[in-house]
């Protein structure tokens, strides 16, 4: 029997029965838009993260010390600079404080730090300059604006060498940095920077709880962890005190939860694709009983059984092809309606849309096997008796 | 002397019904030739149905020989049975059996579909069957469009499409008033004069006498004649 002449008169079936057909295609239509729309919105979060870690360079190594019982202070940091593999180190003294210029305010992040802090985290200068080594020493009362904050706070103007009120102190603007989109909640667009002999006078205290370092280049990184933790461990016995984290072990972390997301997300619409499949099951083997007669009637007239469970087969698998199609339709409209309301990114994967839509496919197959199956089996003579 | 299109040499089929064995059909000969006009007449429950099956290679017989046009059907696989019934044989039945959502002309074309005639070949010959009949206007109707006599001739030309050696009707008028049976005969007899071989069975000895030889089946045994 002609293969287009058969899926003709299996589509015509199924357009001969629109509502059924539709609520059979349910199941699969909500499986295959759930994984296209949660993969598309979850490719999308993991690949704008990856992208603002990646921002801040792979050769940089972030230190946190949690004791704060034993102080790190600066000389200790020095102590961290010599180590091998490391290029350079930069204190990191944050805070949040309120900015105002004028009537303007704005809560935001201020971090006290060093010169080295812009070369290590990538930094670059619209206007001005970054904080110095001098006004490191001197205790000057600079500020580096971020570009949204000097937005936020002059307007169109030029902020630099004017001055904004910090907690009730007056600094002066000496630079401002060019835009660089947020990393992983921290955003330098939407700070200050100070230099962190000033840090430590407005934030009152002495020592550091957070440095970053910078190693000479991306196959010294391990060597230079070495070497941080070497030195660390001469301040502190216990290695659990302090944390120390280059970017490819935030990227594999990051990695892996998004891996275990998207499998337990593929697992979840496996299920409902599964659901689906049994709900075209059922439907078949109606739409057999149904039809008892139709079956008698073509196996008289010569058809074989592969004939008559083609014909099912075929059904079953169009319907759920139908679905799959719809539902990748419905999938991409999803992940549209989400980016244009909440604004965040998605990726669609081409060979995620085809591996929902082959499964779909292949789940109106298997399930179409056993209806297709008692079709082709049922005997002519009793099937012509049927009313 | 005319060749046999069928031979049929001590066909025996029984059925368990409850406790008894019933002898639906108990060793039956019966010789047919090419361009034979025959009916088999017979109460309900005598075996008519049966016989007509077992002609029809529907069934298998438990025992016995039957040939067509030169096939030992006793001895053929499912398989095989299909496509014997695709190209020797025509149905018609007395509810005509006509697919509804189907259009006239896809209906006369499907044993061509499961013979994998091409496309435009079917159309054709659905169109020449459907004139055959005097049908060929109704083409694009869809059985519930038609009368009763409309779709017996629908179901007639589609019994025709496959150019079968046997047609084989199962009370063709049974469903149809007088004058619609009239012409339905009249058109089996014509398609009879026209060489083609046509087995008939009915319980209705009016439609039987039509036909030129009559055989009488009764409780399960055949006799030439009618012996109702």
């Amino acid at each position: 029997m002609n293969l287009v002449t058969s899926i003709k008169m299996a589509i015509r079936n199924i357009l001969g029965n629109k509502m059924r057909s539709f609520l059979t295609m349910l199941g699969i239509i909500i499986g295959v838009s759930s994984v296209i729309a949660l993969l598309a919105i979850g490719q999308g979060s993991s690949k704008s993260v990856s992208d603002s870690v990646n921002s801040l360079g792979t050769n940089l190594i972030t230190v946190t010390i949690t004791n704060t019982d034993t102080h790190f202070t600066m000389d200790n940091l020095n102590q961290v600079s010599q180590a091998t593999g490391v290029k350079s180190v930069a204190p990191v003294l944050s805070g949040r404080s309120t900015l105002r210029n004028g009537s303007t305010s704005s809560q935001v992040s201020v971090t006290g730090t060093t010169s080295g802090y812009q070369s290590i985290r990538n930094l670059t200068v619209k206007e001005g300059r970054f904080v110095s080594a001098l006004d490191e020493k001197f205790r000057q009362k600079v500020v580096v604006l971020g570009s949204d904050l000097a937005t936020t706070l002059f307007e169109n103007q030029s902020p630099i060498n004017k001055t904004v009120l910090i907690d009730g102190e007056r600094y002066t603007v000496v630079g401002v940095l060019n835009s660089k989109g947020g990393s992983m909640g921290q955003s330098s667009d939407d700070a200050a920077f100070l230099p962190f002999s000033t840090a430590q006078r407005l934030m009152k205290t002495t020592y550091l709880t957070q440095f970053y370092a910078q190693a000479e280049n991306q196959n010294s990184v391990n060597w230079a962890m070495a070497g941080i933790s070497r030195v660390m461990s001469q301040t502190y016995s216990d290695s659990d005190d302090y944390s120390v984290v280059n970017q490819q072990d935030v990227m594999d972390a990051m990695s892996s939860v998004t891996g275990t997301m998207t499998m337990l997300l593929a697992g979840i619409a496996g299920i409902s694709l599964i659901v689906g499949g049994i709900g075209i099951m059922n439907i078949m083997l109606v739409s057999v009983t149904e039809r008892t007669r139709e079956i008698g009637i073509r196996k008289a007239i010569g058809a074989r059984r592969r004939d008559i469970m083609l014909q099912f087969l075929l059904e079953a698998a169009v319907l759920s092809m139908l679905g799959g199609l719809c539902g990748v339709g419905i999938g991409i409209a999803a992940s549209e309606l989400y980016a244009s309301i909440v604004g965040g990114t998605v990726v669609y994967s081409i060979s995620v849309m085809a591996s929902a839509f082959l499964f779909s496919a292949v789940v109106g197959i298997v399930f179409g096997v056993f209806p297709a199956y008692k079709a082709s089996k049922l005997n002519p003579i009793e099937a012509l008796r049927t009313e | 002397m005319t060749e046999a299109m069928i031979t049929m040499s001590k066909i025996e089929k029984t059925y368990q019904s409850g406790d008894n064995v019933v002898h639906a059909l108990n060793k039956i000969d019966l010789t047919i030739e090419a361009g034979a006009f025959v009916s088999i007449v017979g109460p309900s429950g005598s075996g008519k149905s049966t016989l007509m099956n077992m002609i029809g290679c529907l069934d298998k017989p438990d025992s016995g020989q039957y040939m067509l046009g030169g096939s030992h059907i006793d001895k053929l696989k499912d398989r095989e049975l299909a496509e014997i019934r695709n190209h020797k044989i025509g149905f018609i039945f007395q509810n005509f059996n006509l697919l509804g959502k189907l259009t006239a002309a896809e209906n006369v074309e499907l044993p061509l579909l499961y013979r994998g005639v091409k496309t435009k070949e079917r159309h054709a010959r659905a169109l020449e069957c459907l004139s055959m009949v005097g049908l060929a206007e109704r083409a694009r109707h869809q059985p519930n469009q038609l009368s009763g006599g409309q779709q017996q001739r629908v179901a007639i030309a589609r019994a025709l499409a496959g150019e079968p050696q046997i047609l084989l009707a199962d009370e063709p008028t049974g469903a149809l008033d007088s004058k619609t049976s009239e012409e339905i005969m009249n058109l089996l007899i014509k398609l009879n004069q026209n060489g083609r071989t046509i087995i008939l069975i009915t319980h209705d000895l009016n439609v039987a006498r039509k036909a030129k030889r009559t055989v009488s089946i009764r409780d399960g045994k055949l006799q030439e004649g009618e012996h109702i």
